[in-house]
């Protein structure tokens, strides 16, 4: 027993055990079951029998399901882009010389910190049609006439849900690259501004290839989070007006828990798959050049 | 334009050596910019504290300016907390927070431990496994999982969030202790086994209080990752005393067309502010926990 418990191939399995039980009972499981119901008729309270890819075929001649990958694809490519650039901004202000900067890099990420659900109960009384403080501020500077109706037209409703999700994930991707931006030697910058560099071209050619593994790393979980988000949409509109901010994982839910029909939902959240495994697999490449860049093995 | 001095001045105000910079340069380039950014990520906060404060009359009014309050009052407060099941909300969100967090924390510093230092055949697969783990989104698990927590028959209990948090709480916990159990030199470790202490006295004696601010990381991050979860708790809880407070919030506190947003704000208030303290106290073990993650 004594020497069982000092070999480290036998005490590595059962270190791992606890972890690997819940995982594999709770994550890897449901992962191979949610699979599987994708492929099956399953409702709630009825086991499915396999239909091969008829949900799959119904969700592709499914407007609103059409609708949702349009809405989730443009969700996630102009909150991320958005998120990156003004997340720099900030990392590289926050980066400055400033006074109380332990503060101030505290009170930044609030947003994040904050539950979704309740931050986004803020900006659904920011976002309300009567009653709205913006409404209220720009009618007051001459800017508008009439109260903006942010949630119940389908643009509105798409770029004011957008700038909600931009609001929580600025934080978190500033905050990242400025940990990434502290680990940037002064030297560099001093070696550059010596031999005449920019700022600009100081940002460009030490800041921005130094930063880059770290960017890459950032942003693939930004864009994850995005991508599969769920409770901001979910808290604001429910999918509407019109279905016109339905994400895939808003109406996965939609069909599966209050529409019954696991099968389909299974299927519209298995099609999410792929686009995450891309954005994985660019990480992977984002950390295998880091790597490279440490002068690191690999 | 174009002297030496004048072009060295400019060139060392980038980073570190701004105070160089000109005052006015200084405002327009750091300060305005800085305080457009603060502005707008804390003015729905603002905007939920005098919400909560208004009284309904004062919410609808039109007149006066909407920023500020002229009466304020803790009646939405009293509402939530005499008038609805609010307290048992809070107090199922600290028992599945805290649960769930403790039970991951324990989990993952044997699984790190055992990944990074007892290095068994297969740790290292079994580290990349537990990175994808970590990517793997709870909106793609929620439907099969609900199926599997109706099988097991947690469905509307505590348990059901208990049991399921770990998916997400275990592979980011892990990950982040590897990287802290890999800061600390294997002499410690050599020099104890030649003592004759056992793997568990290492671990317990020397490996653990080494890495005390990492399990602090670890266990603020999954902390509030527990409380700020809402797709599990939406799925698989449905009476209302059972339920936490982001989804009580959200489902119990709107009823039909009238929206109460004395009480929703107060809620809402109420239910950040238990992260917002423990964030205040514990920023750079939150700041290091969240960076880490993405670093390593």
């Amino acid at each position: 027993m004594k020497s069982l418990l000092n070999n480290r191939h036998f005490l590595g399995l059962l270190f791992m055990l606890p972890a690997a039980a819940l995982l594999l009972v709770f994550l890897t499981y449901p992962l191979g079951l949610g699979t599987w119901l994708g492929f099956t008729d399953a409702k709630i309270g009825r086991a499915g029998h396999w239909i091969g890819i008829s949900n799959f075929q119904y969700l592709a001649g499914d407007s609103v399901a059409r609708l949702s990958l349009f809405n989730t694809l443009f969700y996630t490519v102009v909150a991320s882009v958005l998120k990156f650039a003004l997340g720099l901004w900030l990392a590289l202000l926050l980066n400055r010389n400033l006074p109380f900067k332990s503060f101030f890099r505290a009170v930044v990420l609030l947003p994040f910190i904050v539950p979704t659900a309740l931050s986004a109960i803020a900006f659904w009384w920011i976002y309300d049609a009567q009653f709205s403080v913006v409404s209220w501020a720009l009618v007051k500077m001459g800017l508008i006439h009439r109260y903006i109706d942010f949630l119940g037209d389908p643009w509105n409703a798409r770029l004011s849900t957008i700038a909600a999700n931009i609001w929580r994930g600025v934080p978190f991707v500033a905050i990242c690259l400025l940990a990434g931006l502290q680990t940037i030697s002064p030297s560099l910058y001093e070696a550059a501004a010596l031999d005449g560099a920019t700022p600009w071209q100081r940002f460009r050619f030490v800041t921005l290839p130094l930063l880059t593994p770290i960017i890459a790393v950032v942003m693939t979980f930004s864009v994850l989070f995005t991508f599969t988000d769920f409770q901001l949409i979910y808290v604001l509109t429910r999918g509407g007006p019109l279905n016109a901010t339905h994400l895939m994982a808003t109406l996965s839910f939609q069909r599966a828990i209050p529409g019954g029909s696991l099968g389909e939902g299974a299927a519209l959240a298995t099609s999410m798959i792929p686009f995450l495994l891309a954005a994985i697999l660019f990480s992977y490449f984002g950390l295998q050049r880091r790597k490279w860049q440490q002068g690191g093995r690999d | 334009m174009g002297t030496a001095t004048e072009r060295r001045e400019e060139a060392v105000s980038h980073e570190g050596m701004s105070y160089l910079d000109s005052i006015p340069r200084r405002v327009a380039t750091t300060y305005l910019p800085l305080a457009v950014f603060l502005f707008v990520l804390l003015f729905p906060f603002y905007w939920m504290v005098m919400t909560s404060i208004k009284s309904n009359a004062e919410l609808i009014s039109r007149e006066g300016n909407p920023f500020w309050v002229i009466a304020p009052t803790l009646e939405h407060f009293r509402h939530l907390i005499m008038d609805t099941d609010y307290p048992s909300w809070m107090w199922n969100t600290v028992v599945v927070s805290v649960v769930s967090t403790f039970t991951s924390l324990a989990a993952s510093v044997f699984a790190a431990y055992a990944i990074e230092r007892l290095r068994f055949r297969g740790s290292k697969q079994v580290g990349l496994a537990i990175f994808l783990a970590y990517l793997v989104p709870p909106s793609i698990l929620f439907i099969p999982l609900a199926a599997i927590v109706f099988k097991l028959g947690l469905f509307d209990t505590r348990w059901a969030l208990i049991l399921t948090y770990p998916t997400f709480l275990i592979p980011f916990c892990t990950w982040l202790l590897m990287g802290y159990f890999r800061s600390i030199p294997f002499e410690l470790e050599e020099c104890a086994l030649i003592d004759g202490a056992t793997r568990w006295q290492i671990l317990v004696k020397i490996i653990l209080p080494l890495a005390v601010p990492g399990l602090i990381s670890a266990g603020i991050f999954a902390f509030t990752l527990s409380w700020n979860e809402f797709i599990y708790a939406l799925t698989f809880i449905s009476s209302s005393e059972v339920k936490t407070v982001p989804i009580a919030v959200v489902t119990e506190l709107v009823e039909g067309d009238v929206y109460h947003w004395g009480p929703l704000m107060a809620g809402a208030l109420l239910g950040s502010l238990p992260v917002a303290v423990m964030y205040s106290f514990f920023v750079e073990y939150y700041v290091s926990g969240m960076t880490g993650a993405v670093k390593e």
